[in-house]
């Protein structure tokens, strides 16, 4: 059997929420010897367990809170799970918030090959993809201009154009595919339809279940950090129609 | 170790970015740029001859070089410990979304402030020829000083981006204390008179002012002093191995905190 493409084994994923915000030295020592430093503690993933298979598309769907966000990021190693491990093999490439990593004093050419060491990818490897980049964001003119004139929109299709050049292996999207406008979101649809039929690992968050149910084969519901289910993506949806349908 | 030795060839890429990056951004839109790396310590060198060498009566053609050595070391001690303090906070947006492994922050920052430290060096060789303090055989000791200040640096820097995560008051606190340090390095006064004074442990402690010192003797063609350049190594490498150790054990915090 072909070794699982992630595989999450009962991660937690514990954050201590201060009442206050204590980041000067002053409240510190003060407040520690008053013994007022509180903590409340905040469970945002609860003994979440389960593999995805090379090429599977896994939607998660969930209430807002639910902990999807937390569970992409602990998957792309942004976040080191309290408890559990979690398992990759192959080049992840997260697609969380477009362009976050962008420096805005750098031009949007600068930019391309600093997101793509970021993704661990040599100046040579973004040479040979710059444009492709370039003419599917179809920011020709705006390439020399620093990032910090862009608009969101334009950022979002530059990060998306460079995230997709890349070739991962697994893809993390939270969201991503409400960017830019009408056209640009046709196009990246098909462009990440394209990337599917490649067999690339997809984890995939949204409230659409019409978009879960065009884009993924599998689903799965959080609900409080506990993984409530995970299955084929008809079967998935629909227990979630009714849970949200219940709780109207 | 092998395995983060891996990691951190996969990711050489990233931090020669991130070198360039710092070096590009730091004189982008100046009309000056890189030039200013040249031009500042030169003209801090002017200021503090008139000042200090009036007010010490010290009229010697070495005394803007001896000025010059202790200021480029001190200046890039300064501005990469700085730097690096800021690191983490600064990069927090990127930290956030994609995985990198975290030292090559402050690695990135102190590496940078180096290339430009080793360009503005460029102005101590002019200043040095023209004034005629010429290179003798021990300006081979000079590499031991420049080696000594980046792990020192790097360790430092280290140790102040984990203490910056977690408490906004150390870039103050850490202002004040480069700024004692800068009088204790010997920068613009010949130490002698300290030296014999019961102050003396102010600079002989100063892992710093050792590795100014070594320095020195490279550019005025004396041999080093083994008491600074042990003392100067120890504290190098302890600074080093805490700074590594304190980075490491709280890396994976440093996201709950930016």
């Amino acid at each position: 059997m072909e070794k699982p493409a992630i595989k999450v084994d009962h991660v937690s994923m514990k954050f201590n929420l201060s009442k206050e915000k204590v980041d000067n030295l002053k409240e510190y020592i003060i407040k520690s010897l008053k013994r007022e430093v509180q903590y409340n503690e905040f469970w945002a993933l609860k003994d979440v367990s389960f593999s995805v298979e090379k090429g599977d598309r896994v939607g998660i769907l969930g209430l807002n809170g639910a902990g999807k966000s937390t569970l992409l990021k602990v998957v792309a190693g942004v976040f080191k799970p309290t408890e559990g491990t979690v398992e990759k093999s192959g080049k992840v490439v997260p697609l969380l918030e477009l362009g976050a990593g962008f420096d805005p004093q750098y031009t949007g050419k600068e930019n391309i090959f600093l997101y793509g060491a970021m993704l661990g990818r040599s100046k040579k490897f973004m040479e040979d993809r710059y444009e492709e980049i370039v003419k599917f964001s179809g920011l020709e003119e705006f390439i020399d201009v620093p990032i910090k004139n862009y608009s969101s929109g334009m950022k979002a299709r530059l990060g998306f154009s460079i995230a997709t050049a890349i070739t991962p292996e697994i893809l993390i999207l939270d969201e991503v595919l409400s960017v830019g406008d009408a056209k640009f979101r046709k196009k990246s649809i098909k462009k990440i339809q394209g990337m599917f039929d490649q067999g690339v690992t997809v984890l995939f968050v949204s409230h659409s279940t019409k978009q879960v149910e065009k884009i993924c084969n599998k689903a799965m519901i959080l609900q409080e950090g506990q993984l409530l289910c995970y299955g084929d993506v008809g079967e998935v949806i629909e227990k979630y129609e009714k849970m949200t349908d219940d709780s109207v | 170790m092998k395995k983060q030795f891996e990691n951190f060839i996969k990711y050489r890429f990233l931090l020669g970015e991130l070198v360039k990056k710092g070096i590009k951004l730091k004189y982008r839109r100046s009309y000056l740029g890189i030039i200013w790396s040249l031009l500042e310590p030169l003209l801090t060198m002017i200021v503090l001859t008139i000042v200090f060498g009036t007010l010490f009566g010290n009229d010697s053609k070495e005394f803007p070089v001896y000025i010059l050595t202790g200021r480029l070391l001190y200046s890039f001690f300064s501005s990469s410990t700085k730097g690096a303090l800021k690191s983490i906070r600064k990069n927090a947006p990127m930290i956030k979304k994609v995985y990198i492994p975290k030292y090559l922050y402050p690695m990135s920052t102190i590496l940078y402030n180096y290339v430009i430290f080793l360009i503005s060096l460029i102005v101590l060789v002019v200043v040095a020829v023209v004034l005629g303090v010429y290179p003798t055989i021990y300006l081979l000791q000079a590499p031991i000083a420049l080696i000594l200040i980046l792990i020192l640096s790097y360790g430092c820097g280290m140790i102040l981006a984990t203490i910056g995560v977690f408490f906004r008051d150390m870039e103050y606190l850490w202002s004040v204390a480069l700024m004692l340090l800068m009088y204790t390095c010997a920068i613009f006064y010949y130490p002698e008179r300290l030296l014999k004074s019961g102050w003396a442990w102010i600079l002989q402690y100063n892992p710093l002012y050792c590795i100014i010192a070594i320095f020195r003797a490279a550019m005025f063609g004396q041999r080093l002093e083994l008491g600074h350049l042990v003392y100067a190594s120890a504290f190098s490498i302890i600074s080093l191995i805490v700074g590594l150790f304190c980075f490491k054990k709280k890396q994976d915090e440093f996201i709950l905190h930016i």
